[in-house]
């Protein structure tokens, strides 16, 4: 049975499965001069909530659906998930990174949840995508599918809040009270995710950021980066 | 205003295309214009002003095995208000046969204040065929804030997901102009090539234009962003 | 004087300091120990899985020259892994790519955030996932080294990661350096003063790094080095053989190799 103790543990930024080496973009948006200050850290953070933020809540809710026990073809269902998230994510870099991310989550997932369904995800030798393994290790700790889709929304705003943080030198009582005000707007979209989650794999959220495609693929090239993504 | 389209090419036997159904409806009408090196073309000719929200246009598109067409636009469409609550809708659905090409390369898309307007395409590719899909959207006439406009693309190769991106502006898109999503800028879009006889290209970036190799089949997205319609059209001209 | 703590004959006499008697491993498990004087390279058991070493300390400190003089010292003798992490993207890597101390396949960089001491210590899977790509790109392994990004006299490895880590301070930071502490100096299976050849020019009293570094570290072994001097770091290079025994004998090889 789930516990609220448990959400929070999967929800926090300490869970290690490596979300401290990524800023979500935000890396390339600061050096691009497009993120500056506190009013353009919420722009950005408002928009990849309802982008990338949207898509990957309504994945893993997606997911932790294919991972209630009586689902017959688990396996085939999280294929085709992931191959509907490869084409929701133009750019290769993004879609290393979501499968980075996806390995670092599925250790982790591995060493405290050794009976779960990770075994009928994809066998793509470089990790599932990370809202795939998400929604598979929500369903194994007995969390709903929309607290699923709130971890996977939370996650994406609070990445690129904390590395906003170190980047631009922001004060830190601030981009919290930055994320106090996005609060609505994450369990909305968390709540969009989860129903959305009903629909075939085709007519999952796809919402686009053409920046965020940019971006990503201009800061996988440089040479100095405090970020891997 | 609701209209229907429908354009059925197929290879005529000697390298070229026939036409063999091209019919329309104002605003939606299609008008054959000289072929380019086998290449059949066909115009849409704006009947009208819009769309205008609650007009629902429908276009379908069949390329037979081996035949080649060009689609093209007079004009831009200005997606306009109209009856209060309403939506204007242009659907496209197009099917591409094996060794077929086709080119669908309209004007922009104009997202005018006040419109809600959705542009749906539904593209499904069998494996060997060809495309070249542009979308350009031009959020708001000058210096004008857009209405809701969403341009969704869903792209099937080989019955396997290629491309779906769903990209929503104006007031009901939380952070669309902001530094995530458009960063001000007042035109975007993307060009899909899908080339099965050449491999693809490794991504590339600059500015605000990135070459994106696809995962689910022979294919490149080019993305862009531009400060206005002549900028996007150079980034997005391959 | 203990095997492990070599003060270079260069600098001001030390009194030598007699060592408690425990060694800080478990001598009842089989294994040798290097002698001095005997062929340092003998052939080293092979164990079942790599001994994964941490190199860490504070930014400068010759923690890649280190990792670059034991790649010179084990070149012909281990199969050798490293992974690096730093603090911008793949410096480190790099370095020891151009270096040509090591085949470049067997060098994997991890992008750490602004947090290095986070990726060796609470988060370690990105390391985890490097070590565990080396032994799909290169075979098996006897040795990875994971040098940290440089950070401050706190980070530490967790023993998740690596089996044993070396700090490495350097006298140019002065020779308070030991006396100031800190997770890294006390409590590093092996502490590495380097530099040594800038103690005169930097005024640093090797004699007060030995002392305070003895009092901060109980049995803990201390070694002072120049790589300048020594490019294949020899006592470091035979403390790790010795560990490298003493894991070998701690993990088996699963099916024996050889004939039988
Ligand atoms: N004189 C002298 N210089 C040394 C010695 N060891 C390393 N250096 C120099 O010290 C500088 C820093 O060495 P690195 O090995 O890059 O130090 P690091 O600890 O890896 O540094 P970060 O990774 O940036 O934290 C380089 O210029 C080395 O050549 C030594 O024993 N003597
Ligand atoms: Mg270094």
């Amino acid at each position: 049975m789930a516990t609220p103790s448990l959400l929070l543990l999967l929800a926090d930024g300490r869970f290690p499965a490596g979300a401290h080496a990524h800023s979500g973009g935000l890396e390339a948006a600061v050096a691009a001069g497009r993120v500056t200050d506190l009013a353009t850290l919420e722009a950005f953070l408002a928009g990849r909530l309802a982008t990338a933020g949207l898509v990957g809540a309504a994945f893993a809710a997606a997911a932790h659906r294919a991972a209630v026990p009586e689902t017959v073809g688990r396996a085939d269902a999280l294929a085709r998930l992931d191959a509907e998230l490869d084409a929701r994510t133009a750019a290769p870099a993004l879609r290393a990174v979501s499968r980075r991310q996806g390995r670092a989550l599925l250790r982790a997932g591995r060493a405290i949840w050794p009976d779960a369904a990770f075994a009928d995800l994809p066998a793509t030798p470089t990790g599932a995508h990370q809202p795939l393994v998400l929604g598979l290790l929500c369903a194994a700790a007995g969390l709903s599918r929309l607290e699923t889709a709130t971890i996977a929304a939370y996650g994406t705003l609070t990445g690129a809040a904390s590395a906003g943080v170190r980047l631009l030198g922001l004060d830190p009582y601030r981009v919290q009270a930055l994320l106090v005000g996005l609060a609505d707007a994450c369990d909305g979209t968390a709540a969009d995710a989860a129903r959305a989650a009903d629909d075939p794999p085709e007519r999952l959220p796809a919402a686009a950021a053409p920046l965020a495609d940019i971006h990503a693929e201009i800061h996988a090239t440089w040479e100095v980066r405090l970020f891997a993504s | 205003m609701r209209a229907f389209a429908r354009l059925v090419a197929r290879a005529d036997g000697r390298g070229g295309t026939a036409l063999v159904e091209l019919r329309g409806e104002t605003p939606l009408l299609l008008r054959q214009t000289p072929a380019d090196g086998g290449v059949a073309t066909v115009h849409i000719v704006g009947g009208a002003a819009g769309p205008l929200a609650g007009d629902d246009l429908r276009l379908e598109i069949e390329v037979g095995p081996g035949a080649a067409v060009r689609v093209r636009s007079v004009a831009a469409s200005i997606a306009l208000p109209g009856r209060p609550g309403a939506v204007s809708r242009v659907a496209v659905r197009a099917v591409v046969h094996a060794g077929a090409t086709l080119h669908w390369l309209p004007e922009q898309l104009v997202a005018a204040a006040g419109c809600a307007h959705l542009a749906e395409s539904r593209i499904d590719l069998a494996a060997g065929a060809s495309l070249r899909w542009r979308d350009e959207l031009i959020c708001g006439r000058y210096g004008e804030v857009p209405g809701g406009a969403v341009v969704h693309t869903q792209v099937d190769y080989a019955g396997r997901p290629l491309l779906r991106q769903s990209l929503a502006v104006g007031p009901q898109a939380p952070g669309w102009a902001g530094p995530a999503v458009l960063g001000g800028a007042p035109a975007t879009g993307s060009l899909l090539v899908v080339d099965p006889s050449r491999p693809t290209a490794p991504p590339t970036a600059e500015g605000s234009v990135a070459r994106l190799p696809l995962a689910g089949g022979p294919a490149t997205l080019w993305t862009a962003t531009a400060p206005d319609a002549h900028t996007l059209r150079a980034h997005l001209t391959v | 004087m203990r095997p492990d703590t070599v003060v270079p004959s260069a600098v001001p006499a030390v009194e030598p300091i007699t060592p408690p008697a425990t060694p800080p491993h478990d001598e009842t498990v089989p294994h040798t120990h290097p002698e001095p004087g005997v062929d340092p390279h003998p052939p080293l058991a092979r164990a079942g899985r790599a001994l994964r070493v941490g190199i860490g300390g504070p930014v400068g400190s010759g923690k890649t020259a280190l990792v670059a003089a034991l790649c010179r010292a084990f070149a012909d003798e281990l199969r050798l892994g490293v992974v690096t992490n730093d603090i911008y993207t793949t410096e480190d890597a790099d370095f020891l790519r151009r270096a040509g101390v090591l085949d470049p396949a067997r060098i994997r960089a991890v992008e750490t955030g602004c947090c290095p001491h986070t990726a060796i210590r609470d988060d370690i899977g990105a390391n985890l996932d490097a070590v565990d790509e080396l032994a799909e790109a290169v075979g098996p392994l006897d040795l990875v080294l994971v040098e940290s990004g440089g950070d401050n006299l706190t980070a530490t490895f967790s023993r998740g990661l690596v089996d044993r880590q070396i700090f490495v301070v350097d006298v140019a930071g002065g020779d308070k350096v030991p006396r100031k502490g800190g997770p890294g100096v006390t409590a590093a299976d092996l502490l590495v003063i380097n530099k040594t050849d800038l103690a005169p020019m930097v005024g640093a009293d090797l004699a007060v790094m030995d002392r305070d570094a003895r009092a901060r570290r109980g049995d803990l072994p201390t070694l002072f080095l120049s790589i300048v001097g020594d490019p294949t770091a020899t006592r470091v290079a035979d403390w790790i053989r010795h560990e490298l025994a003493h894991h070998a004998a701690l993990h088996p090889l699963a099916v024996p190799v050889g004939p039988t």
